[in-house]
């Protein structure tokens, strides 16, 4: 469990950070969303302390981060950034294996590893291992930083705009497998973007950040449909409303018995999926596979706020 | 206690030990080695030891104003100097006129703390383009108002300097012809090479390749090579005699020198060209221009910044290796360098090398203002 | 594949020169007037070399450490407050002709191989104290958080990341301080320091063209082959990191 209580952070007086407060449950994943210089990443930074705090606690499993050497926090705490920031010297390997080199696995257990988060994250062990950072796509470069954070199993994961530097087709692979490797490793993750669909498509929870103030914290239904302040409702902006509401739920959650024409739709697609089905097939129903139905009138009513 | 400014401290520890090491040398003739005298043997010397003194260690605190620093600087420089010439009037017994007081390590550290005192307060002040160039105007008015009052004439430097000033203006003459006259020489030749290789890519390679070799080969060697190979021109070649064409005196030299220039000119007029922006080319091409008009009215002069820098190379480069010129008989300071150098007489040596380093210290600051100036014209 | 066989056939036709000069007579002979002497004997051209290289990979040696070391100390800590100084001076430095500097050293350390070894040195620092200030201060900001992040201690981020990154600029600068020292280790035989040079001064003296051309045919071959090993050590560094 992470705390963060009463942190703040002055710069020249002016105050970026403002006394916030919020706790992340263990294997949970946290988003901070906000515009530039709402504060968002100068938080992020105190909580592995890249940036000391002005004032305020951060404790990691109820030990306060404050009374251990940055250094030897920085290695429990896995960091990933956008443009990855690979060491361009060293291999793929060679990059991944920093923390446990840093920490002194011996070397077995090391290559075994490498191999593991290269297996993990799709890339072929023998094919990447000794390739060098330039020699990577973006989307191949992003995944070894993710790996490289994540290499000497940290308790907390720390993401900085992870995918700001890849394009939209990448990057909605990326996010799904982000999240499926999350939920398989119960790893605790916060998570910093500018972007509300990437926030509400991957948080358990939501913390809405303004002039360096925690505007709301919440899980993202709430969010969408009981905003704090109207700087949270501008982020989420009205049109987008109902239909991000409707992508927090899949089929399998709505499915009723009965019956429908046309071909069917997998249960794990959200409600966002199955109401563009329904608008482009002109259907008011669909069949959902392995049985059931999903209809416009209940994916309308999901649709509102309650 | 105030927070100090560590530079300072350097400077202060630099400077206090030449107040401690003797300032000046006092040598029965000008050959053979001298016994130090220090600051404090001199008359006034305990006053300007404690003046001194107290401008290096004042300067320590970190609050201390930059025009204070560079005041208290300058101030150091010139009392070190009048010094240096009051113990050359006072120390030899009068009639003794062999006797020689050359500057010894304490007056050369002096001037190190002092001038890096100065560099240090110019960096703070960050003065405007047009304030340097009037520092540095006043810094060449200063020092020649000092060499002219005859206040250092008793200096043993200036005592070499009065028995062949004739020859010392003739070989001034040299030195600046050579190095000034390669430098022209080099820009003819190279700026349009550097364009017809920014026309034409693949002469880029060997034409670059060939420039490299020539800047690698050791000064004196492509000094030595061109006595015989432009005396084999001079013989063979019809007509070259009349053109200036020797194999010895001052034409191998500027040829050597004109050689080692070219690389610069024609790499930086080429880096200059590449350096605009396609779009700004293109723009000009879509106007209208033709390609004649493109290159004199937009690329040379968007390019005259990298160009400027490569002149300031040159010149300062050419200024060093022109003493070499000493050597193969081809004139300028190295003349006074290498003779003395062979008559063991460290005076002569100064002679030549103090004039060499003060022009190309001078020229690098006054090209590295230049270039700034037509940055910002071109911003 | 020009690039690779020219230096070599010049390294192996210098080699076999410095061992048997005497089977290269009759290739200078055409340039001796009166019959002088085709070859340099008075010292073997071996030995010479072999001073000459030593002199010069001894000052650029101590040049990279102290250069090093300078630009370390004035990239961190309390050293920062140097860097401003310590970029005017080396600014300045450069602009002092490598020849004046050797001649100033001589009224310290008198003549023979010091003054040369010293000189060399100084001037040597600049080039690459300057170019290992360049590689350690332009370093891609997310590679210097990444270290930070990743739990290094300065100490590891010195050596693991600082360091590797600043290596191409650093062979860089130790190129230019090799070339420049070769050349003016040359004229470091007029203060009485054993180089190459003395076989040019020979010459010079003589009126042998002979002696000038081949003192100055291996000095310059040698720079063109230190120049071409650290560039190719360069490129290697540089493409390892892709940034070729």
């Amino acid at each position: 469990m992470i705390e963060i209580r009463h942190l703040t952070r002055v710069y020249d007086g002016v105050p970026v950070v403002n006394d916030v407060s919020l706790t992340i449950g263990t294997g949970e994943l946290a988003v901070l969303v906000g515009t530039s210089g709402s504060g968002k990443t100068t938080l992020l930074r105190m909580i592995n302390r890249l940036v000391q705090p002005t004032s305020g606690q951060v404790l990691v499993e109820g030990v306060d981060t404050a009374t251990l050497p940055a250094h030897l926090l920085r290695r429990r705490i896995g960091y990933a950034i956008q443009g990855h920031g690979l060491f361009p010297h060293r291999t793929v390997a060679q990059n991944i294996a920093t923390v446990p080199r840093l920490l002194g696995w011996p070397r077995a257990r090391i290559d075994a590893r490498v191999d593991e988060l290269l297996a993990l994250f799709q890339l072929d062990p023998a094919t990447f291992r000794n390739r060098m950072p330039h020699q990577l796509s973006g989307g191949q470069a992003q995944r070894v930083g993710v790996a490289r954070a994540l290499a000497a199993k940290p308790d907390l994961l720390l993401m900085d705009e992870p995918f700001g530097a890849l394009d939209p087709l990448i990057r909605a692979k990326a996010q799904a497998d982000l999240r499926a490797i999350q939920q398989k490793l119960g790893t605790t993750l916060i998570l910093v973007t500018h972007d509300m669909q990437e926030a509400v498509d991957l948080g358990d929870r939501i913390a809405v950040m303004d002039g360096g103030r925690l505007l709301q914290y919440d899980h993202p239904a709430r969010i969408l449909t009981q905003p704090a302040a109207p700087f949270v409702r501008d982020l989420i902006g009205a049109t987008d409303r109902p239909l991000r509401l409707l992508s927090l739920k899949t089929v399998g959650d709505l499915a009723q018995p009965g019956d429908a024409e046309g071909p069917a739709i997998p249960p794990e697609a959200t409600l966002h999926d199955a109401l563009a089905e329904c608008l482009w097939t002109g259907r008011t129903a669909l069949p959902v596979q392995g049985g059931g139905i999903v209809t416009l009138d209940a994916l309308r009513a999901e649709a509102r706020p309650r | 206690m105030p927070r100090l400014w560590p530079p300072a401290v350097l400077f202060a520890m630099i400077g206090l030990a030449g107040l401690a090491l003797p300032l000046v040398q006092f040598k029965a003739n000008r050959i053979v080695p001298g016994e130090g005298v220090g600051l404090a043997a001199l008359p006034h010397g305990p006053w300007v030891m404690l003046g001194l003194g107290a401008a290096l260690v004042l300067a320590c605190p970190d609050r201390w104003p930059a025009v204070a620093r560079l005041a208290s600087a300058v101030a150091g420089l010139i009392a070190a100097t009048l010094m240096l010439g009051m113990a050359a009037s006072h120390l030899p017994p009068a009639g003794n006129s062999l006797a020689r007081v050359a500057p010894a390590s304490g007056f050369w550290l002096l001037v190190l703390a002092f001038g890096l005192m100065v560099a240090d307060a110019v960096n703070r002040l960050r003065p405007s383009l047009a304030l340097r160039w009037v520092m540095l105007a006043g810094a060449v008015a200063l020092a020649a108002g000092i060499l002219a009052s005859g206040l250092l004439d008793g200096v043993s430097v200036m005592r070499e300097y009065a028995t062949r000033r004739d020859l010392f203006g003739r070989e001034a003459q040299a030195h600046l012809a050579l190095a000034f006259g390669s430098l022209g020489l080099a820009l003819l030749a190279g700026i349009p090479l550097g364009i017809a290789i920014f026309q034409v890519r693949r002469w880029r390679g060997p034409v670059l390749g060939v420039l490299n070799i020539l800047q690698t080969i050791p000064s004196l060697a492509l000094f030595g090579m061109m006595i015989p190979v432009l005396g084999w021109v001079a013989a063979t070649v019809p007509g070259a005699t009349q053109a200036g064409v020797s194999g010895i005196g001052t034409f191998p030299a500027l040829v050597a020198l004109f050689l080692y220039s070219l690389l610069p000119v024609v790499s930086n007029t080429l880096a200059g060209l590449s350096g605009v922006p396609a779009p700004t080319r293109e723009a000009a091409v879509g106007l209208g221009m033709t390609r004649a008009q493109v290159m004199a009215q937009v690329l040379l002069p968007l390019a005259l910044p990298v160009l400027l820098a490569a002149v300031r190379i040159v010149l300062v480069q050419n200024i060093g290796l022109a003493v070499i010129a000493g050597l193969i008989g081809g004139g300028g300071f190295g003349t006074f360098v290498f003779q003395g150098l062979g008559q063991t007489a460290m005076d002569l040596v100064l002679l030549g090398a103090l004039p060499t380093i003060a022009l190309a210290l001078v020229a690098g600051i006054a090209l590295d203002l230049l270039v700034q100036g037509t940055r910002r014209g071109a911003a | 594949m020009i690039r690779r066989i020219l230096p070599a056939l010049a390294g192996l036709a210098l080699l076999a020169f410095l061992i048997s000069p005497g089977s290269f007579a009759p290739l200078f002979q055409p340039f001796t007037r009166n019959n002088a002497p085709a070859i340099y004997t008075q010292t073997s051209l071996l030995s010479l070399t072999l001073s000459h290289l030593a002199i010069v990979a001894l000052a650029v040696a101590a040049s990279t450490v102290a250069g090093l070391v300078l630009a370390i100390l004035v990239t961190r800590g309390a050293g920062r407050e140097f860097l401003p100084l310590a970029r005017t001076v080396t600014a300045v430095g450069q602009t002092f002709p490598p020849v004046a500097v050797l001649a100033l050293a001589v009224p310290v350390l008198g003549f023979g191989t010091g003054p040369t070894l010293v000189a060399l040195f100084l001037y040597g620092l600049l080039p690459v104290f300057e170019n290992a200030l360049a590689g350690l201060s332009n370093q891609p900001a997310p590679v210097a958080e990444a270290a930070r992040a990743m739990g290094l201690t300065p100490r590891q981020r010195l050596w693991q990341i600082d360091l590797p990154l600043a290596l191409p600029l650093l062979l860089a600068g130790m190129r230019l301080t090799a070339v420049i020292s070769l050349g003016t280790a040359t004229i470091g035989s007029t203060v009485a320091a054993r180089t190459l040079g003395e076989v040019i001064i020979a010459g010079l003296l003589s009126s042998n063209t002979a002696f000038v051309l081949q003192g100055g045919l291996v000095v310059g071959i040698l720079a063109v082959l230190i120049h071409h090993a650290f560039q190719a050590a360069e490129v290697r560094a540089r493409r390892r990191m892709g940034l070729d």
